[in-house]
């Protein structure tokens, strides 16, 4: 044994051999995942014919910041910035505290009933009625329309409930509830001012997995609103998607309609890295409470 | 063990007193189940348009019921088996390929011994699930392009592969992998943070190679999580991302590109059959509910005869 632990090569490769091996594998997997973002980065930055004449690999070619200018002087794009903006502030605080108002109470172990709550809410995530049933009712209680429908109906996200819930009953000393209820604090004092303090790497998860829902969300807003009121990926579609370009774009080219395609091309890779940027910039910081909040929510399903 | 607890609780207190002591509670909960039962039972209840001739005008129960009709009209419609054969294939291949990723994924960041690195890597992995299914289908789009599209520039081809019904799945696959194999890593991740380092050091010092460890010690403690991953997203079989196959769909790929889901939204929203569309979904919710009692009995079945 001794032996082999001096060589370090029983029926394997040694540490250090491994560690190459293990190294190497994960800056691959890095590359694989952070090149396709890194290229349209340059992109957004390069002439588009460059880019599709195949220059900017990995630096820009014609170095300009058009593609952006463009960007932000789409009208638009900008009011699909804003409402993006007032969908995901709204939706995330309603879904946050909603997320709250149903796990306090589901982590209270004597609430009458409380087996039965559980199931009441578990249901509605492996059973649903569907697109149009689900689209019936939003019209039937007048949300069509409103800024209510994008975040109302679907804001209850119940595996998040989940994971918060059972942060509350494992992670919350069960004595520092009882002490508080000896001194005569009623659940709701409990609710604020000890499950809430003691409950902000959980909520900082809930938070940043609300916004980026919201933000990301179009199919809501492609069923439920008018054209005035699309967030900015369904404003991005016609660009992304469907290639063309929007009418303040048209007026704003004299150049016929090569410049006007150029125009086009550069506005989708500079909308592309202006829509993703703002969730890629917040998520790095509640990183780290990632494993902790799906190991809480792994705990007991 | 916890039913004793709680009787403790129940012979401690009467039920009249617990109700009076957590009123704030049920006080918390009002708004959550006034909405849950108004958004998502109240859907529940108009399913029941799948077996009527719904007319808005005339409400759900006014309607004339005709029944199985829908269903029938959809299983004698020209695409219904295009339909459920590319809906189950796109599924199943997906769920083949992107099923072990994480798992070889959270395998090796989790042997990595320079935390700097593996820290990065993750943050760099963890990306693209926060980006928007529309950004990712642009970005899609841009790279496929088949005049200067990064793909066909590194092949020296102008292929023009969304146009190509045999890559479609591939393509749909391979940009899936690409978003969520590194967030799909992180469940597995911390399933592997729990394993005892102490079998970790009686294995090395027992000359183990971090490749005979990982055999040994990390793939067993991953098995019951795998497997229950496993059941969860079988049990999903019909659920195909709705998003992604409709903003990736051309009038070319169609072939293999289409899916229940995309007709379902067809159907309902941009043609108003509400019931019609409501009948379809019906029956993707019911297969789907299928595999799960299916999924869940041939997992228990083996991991009983496995583990016990």
């Amino acid at each position: 044994m001794i032996a082999s632990r001096k060589s370090g090569k029983l029926g394997g490769l040694s540490d250090k051999a491994s560690d190459v091996v293990l190294v190497t594998l994960c800056v691959i997997m890095l590359l694989i995942v952070a090149y396709p973002l890194y290229y349209i980065l340059v992109a957004s930055f390069s002439n588009p014919y460059d880019v599709y004449a195949g220059k900017t690999f990995l630096t820009p070619s014609g170095f300009t910041f058009d593609g952006y200018k463009a960007v932000f002087a789409d009208a638009n794009i900008l009011s699909g910035y804003a409402n993006s903006i007032i969908y995901t502030v709204l939706g995330t605080i309603y879904s946050v505290a909603l997320i709250y108002m149903v796990a306090y109470p589901l982590s209270v172990a004597e609430l009458p009933g409380r087996k039965a709550l559980s199931i009441f809410f578990l249901i509605t995530m492996y059973f649903g009625g569907g697109l149009i049933p689900t689209y019936l009712i939003v019209k039937d209680t007048g949300l069509m329309g409103t800024i209510w429908a994008m975040f109302v109906p679907g804001g209850l996200a119940v595996s998040h409930m989940i994971i918060a819930r059972n942060f509350f009953e494992n992670s919350i000393p069960g004595s520092l509830k009882e002490a508080a209820e000896i001194d005569g604090a009623s659940k709701m004092t409990i609710f604020f001012r000890i499950i809430i303090p003691l409950s902000r790497p959980i909520m900082a998860v809930m938070v940043v997995f609300s916004m980026v829902a919201y933000w990301n969300d179009w199919f809501t807003a492609l069923i439920y609103m008018k054209g005035s009121q699309a967030p900015l990926p369904l404003v991005l579609r016609n660009i992304l998607i469907k290639s063309s370009a929007s009418a303040t774009q048209a007026s704003m080219i004299s150049g016929g309609y090569a410049e006007l395609n150029k125009m086009t091309e550069m506005i989708k890779f500079a909308s592309i890295i202006a829509a993703a940027a703002p969730m890629l910039v917040i998520y790095p910081f509640v990183q780290k409470y990632f494993e902790q909040g799906f190991m809480a929510g792994a705990v007991k399903g | 063990m916890k039913n004793n607890a709680a009787v403790k609780v129940r012979s401690g207190r009467s039920l009249e007193r617990r109700l009076k002591d957590n009123w704030q509670l049920y006080l918390l909960l009002l708004v959550p189940v006034v909405i849950t039962i108004i958004y998502k039972y109240g859907p529940m209840y108009g399913i029941q348009i799948a077996f009527r001739d719904f007319k808005p005008s005339r409400g759900i129960v006014g309607s004339k019921w005709v029944g199985l009709d829908w269903f029938v009209r959809f299983f004698s419609s020209p695409n219904c088996g295009r339909m459920i054969k590319n809906t189950v294939l796109l599924s199943f291949y997906s769920l083949l390929w992107s099923f072990p990723v994480p798992i070889i994924l959270a395998l090796a960041l989790n042997q990595l011994r320079f935390k700097g690195l593996k820290r990065t890597v993750q943050t760099v992995l963890y990306a693209p699930h926060f980006i928007s299914t529309m950004i990712i289908c642009g970005m899609i789009r841009i790279f496929l392009s088949p005049s200067g599209g990064l793909i066909n520039l590194l092949l020296g081809t102008s292929i023009d592969f969304l146009s190509e019904s045999g890559m479609f799945r591939t393509i749909y696959i391979a940009s899936g992998i690409w978003q969520e194999a590194g967030w799909g890593a992180i469940i597995y991740m911390a399933t592997l943070s729990t394993v005892d380092t102490s079998l970790y050091e009686a294995a090395k010092v027992d000359g183990a190679s971090v490749f005979q460890r990982i055999l040994h010690i990390d793939i067993p403690e991953l098995l019951p999580m795998a497997i229950l991953q496993l059941i969860l997203s079988a049990s999903n079989l019909m659920n195909v991302g709705f998003e992604k196959v409709y903003l990736l769909q051309t009038d070319l790929n169609k072939a293999t590109s289409d899916i229940i889901a995309v007709y379902v939204y067809e159907q309902g929203i941009l043609n108003a059959k509400y019931s019609y569309s409501t009948a379809i979904g019906l029956f993707n919710t019911l297969v789907n509910i299928a595999l799960l009692f299916i999924v869940t009995r041939i997992a228990r079945k083996v991991a009983d005869y496995r583990f016990i």
